[in-house]
């Protein structure tokens, strides 16, 4: 029996996935459980594994090309059996529009696209619909309805097999909702079957504020270099990062408190333990690490996520903690971090930041943080604000620790300082919680011994 | 001991439904069941039930058969035999799963399990051996629900005078006189099957409304259809000084009135509880609901990584379809494929007494109680050509709509086949289609369904036909 391979969901988030390598080409015998490619979820490189036995027989997407979760990738079949029925289910759906081809994909692509762009009415006729007051819609006799709705019948005619060709699918109810408040509906990213928008999908986006733009064209630049730009197709990674910062910004009311810590003790701390040999090695940034999760403990309304008619605060402290890589930000979370040692944070912070730069965290460890610590100190950036990955309500940026002249006890003294700046969200933080937090924190830093205690 | 991916604690609907879904995702799955493949639906529950309700339907149909032209000759009533009937359609059902089981490859363990750590379970066989099981990927609760009695009030199950649905659904004939408490849509069922085979039914209910989930329209209806039928019904009532003795029970029945009532048999028929006992919950450190309920978020996994829960043992509504669905769901998730979160919402109530009520999303008055802006369209089946020509014009088809944006919150439905009806409304509410979409969709003509049609229609102020 024929088994059919489909974009997996290979992690919580994940909406389409971009299939990086073919690890089995057409005509190789496969079992069940062995690797068949490799693709990019929206944060990492994961496997899509075989769910049945026998040949690779079609690939149908190339490497490069994207395709949304749940949509026909493959076809594993007996050697002999009659694919054809698969594959032409499949043909309809690979003219799937949105998907985000590789460049050199897209000349091809583009062709198919213009073919369906004529046909993209659904949306514009949603907006049509929004001169007309909704109370009116409802009430309008039964003969006036058809030119304000849906195109008629007839014009569906012409394209049965399509698929969903260039047409946005949307329910009904959402349509109605989103042309009542003005929202362009072809820019919704659909969470119901087949990515269809639904109702929760619109109130989403009306909530967030940010009814989101349609996605860009594709162009490609000319490969001989002649052109003066160059257009960058977004990877999945980087689609999050602008889907999840643009929510961050836009609705969350946030404000800043800057404070500058003194580190003298801190460094004594970290040379002391150096003396006693390399295996009492730790960073600065892990003994600050140390401190936040302590202080987090200390200040579950900090340590807390805003869930729109709840702030739920949480008692076990998950810390986030944003490591650059070459693709865009990621943060992974060192699980209850308040509870471990020194020892196995510094271990457990150099090892996540190692696989993040490989690309190989598991969801697991890069989703639940509870509070998020971004440090540009080694890129001897003074101070900076960062944003709030949300549903947390804070998070902590980190400057550049470097020797700063201060007044103590009235003689000018070379101290070493950090410059430390929290984001706050307001509709959970107010200032003063904020700078308790803040006021916990530069006790400890300020006398790490309390760390121990 | 044998090793499996995934294994499912219970044959019910829920298990051997996500059982199936595992089993064609892939999964080596196993599941544990003690008794009959199918659980308490195929063989206590929607099967057997409505095999019987059948049977009630045919002898109320042969007292209106004469106004049809067709006069039988002497009508002889044998609830034994329509029991018999009953057993057999049941136990048709269950071999039916047991078929699937064999067709999927997925393995029967006979026997009763508890949880044995976060991956295995241990199993005692029908012929009483321990038994050890391995799931390498997940455990799945799906152990469902069973009667319970109403000790608060005496009226503890003694299987004779005082009896569960259980034991209705293999009585040798019908009793001369019965009292059931608790007019859901079991005690409603069971009044409707009584009383057509000829026993004096009281039907008695502490809440204001028979089927006190539904729609208050929908209650009433129904109460009224009852009370044609000679059906003493009770509601808002309170029962006192019970007293079981050998072969009759005898009560005090406060409904505005007080009124002592004698009956053959005692029908308890209210509620049921979630089998959570002795499965090891507590030892893996599953967490249970204030009602006492496992506890499972949308993706039906538990506290305890690795073990789900599906079904009635997952928290209400206790229905066979929510948990059909909760199966697929949990066979969606541990297969890794992408799955549709479940709207409870969404999932449709259907009793089978005559006439039939069906409903789905909110009463009028969880409308009015939320502060929704609503309005009603209403079409009665006496106005419907098709309910005319088989003189089942009781009933109506009600739908709710939100005043804004003409979405379906909620439809019912009372009257004949209003079980079949509703889906139509099912389909709509749960693709958000607005009662113009409904409307827009041609009905054929001469059928009941044209009520489902007008009733959009008079929700937006424009039917036709009343």
């Amino acid at each position: 029996m024929a088994t059919k391979i489909f974009m997996e969901a290979l992690s919580p988030t994940m909406e389409e996935g971009r299939l990086v390598k073919w690890l089995k080409n057409e005509g190789d015998a496969v079992k069940s459980g062995d690797t068949l490619a490799e693709v990019e979820t929206d944060k990492a490189i994961m496997e899509l594994v075989a769910r049945g036995d026998g040949i690779l027989r079609k690939r149908l997407i190339g490497e490069g090309e994207s395709k949304p979760v749940g949509q026909l990738v493959g076809v594993i079949a007996g050697k002999d059996e009659n694919i054809d029925a698969l594959l032409a289910e499949a043909g309809s759906a690979k003219r799937e529009p949105g998907s985000a081809a590789a460049p050199e994909k897209a000349v091809a692509q583009t062709e198919e696209k213009s073919g369906t762009a004529a046909v993209s009415e659904s949306p514009k006729k949603s907006q049509g619909e929004a001169s007309l007051p909704p109370q009116e819609k409802v009430g309008a006799s039964r003969s006036a309805l058809p030119a304000s709705r849906e195109p008629p019948p007839a014009s569906r005619v012409p394209l049965p097999d399509k698929g969903n060709g260039g047409r946005t699918r949307s329910s009904p109810l959402a349509r109605r909702i989103a042309s009542e408040r003005g929202l362009d509906i072809s820019g919704v990213q659909g969470s119901g079957p087949g990515g269809r928008i639904i109702k929760r999908d619109i109130e989403q986006v009306a909530a967030s504020g940010t009814a989101q733009a349609p996605t860009p064209p594709r162009v490609t630049s000319r490969a001989s270099g002649e052109a003066d730009f160059e257009d960058i197709a977004l990877t999945q990674i980087r689609k999050t990062i602008a889907r999840r910062l643009s929510e961050s910004i836009g609705p969350i009311p946030t404000f800043y408190l800057t404070a500058e810590f003194d580190l003298t003790r801190v460094v004594e701390m970290r040379e002391a333990m150096l003396e006693l040999g390399d295996e009492f090695k730790v960073s600065i940034n892990d003994i600050l690490l140390k401190a936040v999760a302590t202080a987090l403990a200390q200040h579950p309304e900090v340590n807390a996520h805003w869930l729109g008619d709840k702030i739920r605060e949480h008692y076990r402290v998950h810390l986030g903690m944003a490591v650059a890589t070459n693709d865009g930000l990621i943060v992974p979370v060192i699980f209850d971090a308040d509870r471990k040692a020194l020892r196995d944070i510094a271990h457990e912070a150099r090892e996540l930041a190692k696989l993040a730069r490989e690309r190989k965290l598991k969801p697991e460890q890069y989703t639940g943080s509870t509070f998020s610590l971004s440090n540009l100190g080694m890129m001897q950036i003074d101070q900076f604000t960062a944003i709030i990955n949300p549903p947390e309500v804070a998070i902590l940026a980190v400057g550049t620790a470097e020797d700063h002249p201060v007044i103590v006890n009235g003689e000018l003294q070379t101290r070493k300082r950090v410059r430390v700046t929290m984001s706050c969200d307001h509709r959970a933080v107010d200032g003063a919680v904020g700078a308790r937090f803040l006021q916990t924190l530069r006790r400890l830093i300020e006398n790490p011994l309390m760390l121990v205690y | 001991m044998a090793s499996f991916d995934v294994i499912f604690l219970g044959g019910g609907p829920a298990g051997y439904v996500g059982a199936i879904r595992c089993a064609q995702l892939g999964l080596n799955t196993a599941v544990v069941e003690r008794e009959g493949l199918g659980g308490t639906c195929v063989l206590w529950g929607c099967i057997p039930a409505k095999a019987l309700l059948e049977a009630a339907s045919f002898a109320e149909k042969m007292k209106k058969a004469p106004e049809f032209g067709v006069t039988p000759g002497d009508v002889k009533l044998e609830f034994g035999v329509a029991m018999k009937r009953s057993r057999a359609v049941s136990t048709q059902n269950s071999k039916g799963v047991e078929f699937l089981f064999k067709k999927n490859k997925i393995t029967w363990i006979k026997g009763t399990a508890k949880l044995a750590g976060k991956n295995a379970v241990s199993v005692k066989t029908a012929e009483g051996k321990d038994e050890k099981h391995e799931a390498k990927k997940a455990l799945v609760i799906s152990t469902g629900s069973r009667v319970k009695g109403l000790p608060q009030i005496g009226l503890d199950l003694n299987k004779k005078t005082v009896i569960s649905s259980d034991e209705a659904l293999i009585l040798d004939k019908a009793p001369k006189s019965i009292v059931i408490v608790g007019a859901g849509a079991v005690g409603c069922e069971f009044a409707d099957v009584f009383a057509a085979f000829g026993s004096q039914v009281t039907l008695v209910e502490v809440m204001p409304n028979i089927l006190p989930v539904e729609d208050a329209d929908s209650s009433k209806e129904v109460e009224r259809a009852f009370k044609k039928r000679k059906i003493d019904v009770a509601t808002g009532a309170k029962i006192s000084n019970v007293k079981v003795a050998k072969e009759s029970v005898s009560m005090t029945i406060e409904a505005g009135a007080k009124k002592d009532v004698k009956a053959d048999i005692v029908l308890v028929a209210a509620g049921r509880a979630p089998n959570i006992e002795d499965i090891g919950l507590k030892e893996q450190g599953v967490q249970l609901t204030d009602r006492g309920f496992i506890k499972i978020n949308e993706r039906m996994e538990t506290s305890v990584k690795g073990i789900y829960a599906i079904g009635d043992v997952a928290g209400p509504p206790m229905l066979a379809h929510k948990g059909e669905r909760e199966g697929i769901i949990v066979a969606e998730v541990l297969a890794g494929h992408h799955t549709q979160v479940l709207d409870y919402t969404n999932v449709p109530g259907a009793t089978y007494c005559h006439p039939e009520v069906a409903s789905v999303g909110l009463t009028e008055q969880q409308c009015k109680d939320k502060k929704i802006d609503y309005k009603v369209g209403k079409f009665p089946f006496s106005a419907n050509g098709r309910a005319r020509t088989s003189g089942e014009t009781e009933g109506f088809v009600k739908v709710i709509r939100g005043a804004k944006y003409g979405e379906i919150l909620g439809a019912h439905i009372v009257g004949a086949h209003a079980t079949e009806l509703i889906h139509e409304l099912v389909v709509a509410r749960t693709n958000e289609y607005t009662v113009e979409e409904v409307d827009l969709a041609i009905h054929a003509h001469p059928t009941l369904s044209e009520a489902v049609a007008e009733a959009a229609l008079d929700s937006m102020g424009k039917m036709i036909h009343a």
